[in-house]
């Protein structure tokens, strides 16, 4: 008798099982019936012993999440587009300089977000595009630098990685790179929090399943900024760091703490080869 | 009048005499609900756009009531069958009386 109560048990356990499982879809991402993305590409070298190929976040929303993307006029990110645009060539700070002054159209900035973060040669730091954002305001255009997670900085990184769209994924890992990919690697794996997560525990070992609602994917950052639905806004990839961090209930490090760079050095490099995607739309 | 409020359509280029074309409209606009209040407890004021107009060639094809649920940058998106060459005339009506306006031809070939 108990014999057969497990075994409905064990039935019950494999449907749910089953029902929790879903796969990314198989879909070809084209933005404004011109630029070809890549949504997957073979995984990087150091990456082989974990998965096959790697996957946009694209392939793991719903239909009407991944046909939004298809057109700009859809792209409600656009519209945060448009206005770093004009920010782009309109002076400001004491040397009465735009972006537009040095860098001509936004167009110039093309290949620049698939490299990033990347070694700044004159310090050795690590830098994220804000960084590189506000060297400029602060260096060339004397202007005050922008908070990372401003309204106006989302929309200029949303504005230089707009224009590299298409292009696959391609950050610097080593030479002087190297010990910042190794310590955003160690970041990756360690388990945060009361629940003692790691970034691997839910976007490795789970991607594909539901964590709740949500449909989990392997958290890569080629679409970043992304707009999402939850905030109606651009959300920068530090603020997506935060997030997770917070939802393990573990105190997340700072945005634009050299940590969170370090990270983001490390999840770009786990999706080489993937198209910028920038910016993005995601649920 | 509200801030950086700026109407974009989209229209084919072309189409053949009859046939149904996908419009797809946004104006950039703030959409304050008249709901919300400020950090000091006083009501925001109500501005939202209200009516959404297109017509062709002095017709008219759509003719909408906005409500205040509807959110921020408001994207309408609707066929309309073209019989011949000409211009659609989209005019987004606000609370203000600020009235936006943008033309957009279409050939028939």
């Amino acid at each position: 008798m108990s014999q057969k109560y497990a075994l409905i048990g064990l039935v019950a356990l494999a449907a749910v099982a089953g029902a929790a499982k879903a796969d990314p879809v198989d879909d070809t991402l084209v933005i404004n019936d011109e630029i070809e993305m890549i949504t997957v590409a073979p995984a990087p070298d150091h990456l082989k012993d974990v998965f096959d190929v790697v996957r946009s976040g694209w392939l793991y929303r719903e239909t009407e999440t991944r046909d939004m993307q298809r057109d700009d006029f859809e792209n409600p990110a656009m519209l945060h587009v448009e206005a770093a645009a004009a920010v782009w060539s309109t002076p400001e700070g004491t040397e009465g300089k735009s972006c537009a002054s040095c860098h001509n159209d936004p167009e110039s900035m093309a290949g620049v977000r698939p490299t990033m973060p990347k070694v700044n040669p004159n310090n050795g730091e690590l830098w994220a595009l804000e960084q590189y954002v506000n060297a400029c305001r602060t260096e060339r255009m004397g202007a005050e630098a922008w908070k990372w997670d401003s309204q106006d900085m989302r929309d200029m990184t949303a504005l230089i990685s707009s224009v590299s769209r298409g292009l696959p994924m391609n950050v610097a890992i080593d030479g002087p790179a190297a010990p910042f990919w190794e310590k955003g690697k160690e970041i990756y794996y360690t388990r945060y929090g009361q629940l003692e997560l790691s970034c691997a525990n839910c976007h490795e070992d789970n991607n594909g399943r539901y964590i709740r609602a949500d449909h989990l994917s392997q958290g890569q950052t080629n679409g970043f900024p992304v707009y999402r639905f939850r905030t109606t806004n651009l959300v920068s990839m530090h603020n997506r760091f935060k997030g997770c961090i917070r939802d393990t209930r573990g105190e997340p490090f700072e945005i634009g703490s050299p940590e969170f760079v370090a990270l983001e050095l490390y999840v770009a490099s786990r999706g080489q080869g993937l198209s910028v995607e920038g910016p993005a739309v995601r649920q | 009048m509200a801030e950086n409020v700026k109407p974009r359509v989209r229209v084919p280029k072309t189409a053949k005499a009859g046939e149904a074309v996908v419009i797809k409209t946004l104006i950039s606009h703030p959409m304050e609900s008249g709901q919300r209040k400020d950090k000091d407890g006083n009501l925001i004021p109500r501005q939202i756009i209200n009516r959404f107009t297109c017509e062709f060639e002095g017709e008219m094809v759509l003719d909408a009531t906005l409500e205040p649920a509807i959110s921020t940058n408001p994207y309408v998106e609707f066929e309309a069958k073209v019989p011949a060459s000409g211009s659609f005339k989209f005019t987004w009506y606000d609370d203000d009386g600020s009235v936006y306006e943008t033309t957009e031809a279409i050939t028939v070939s």
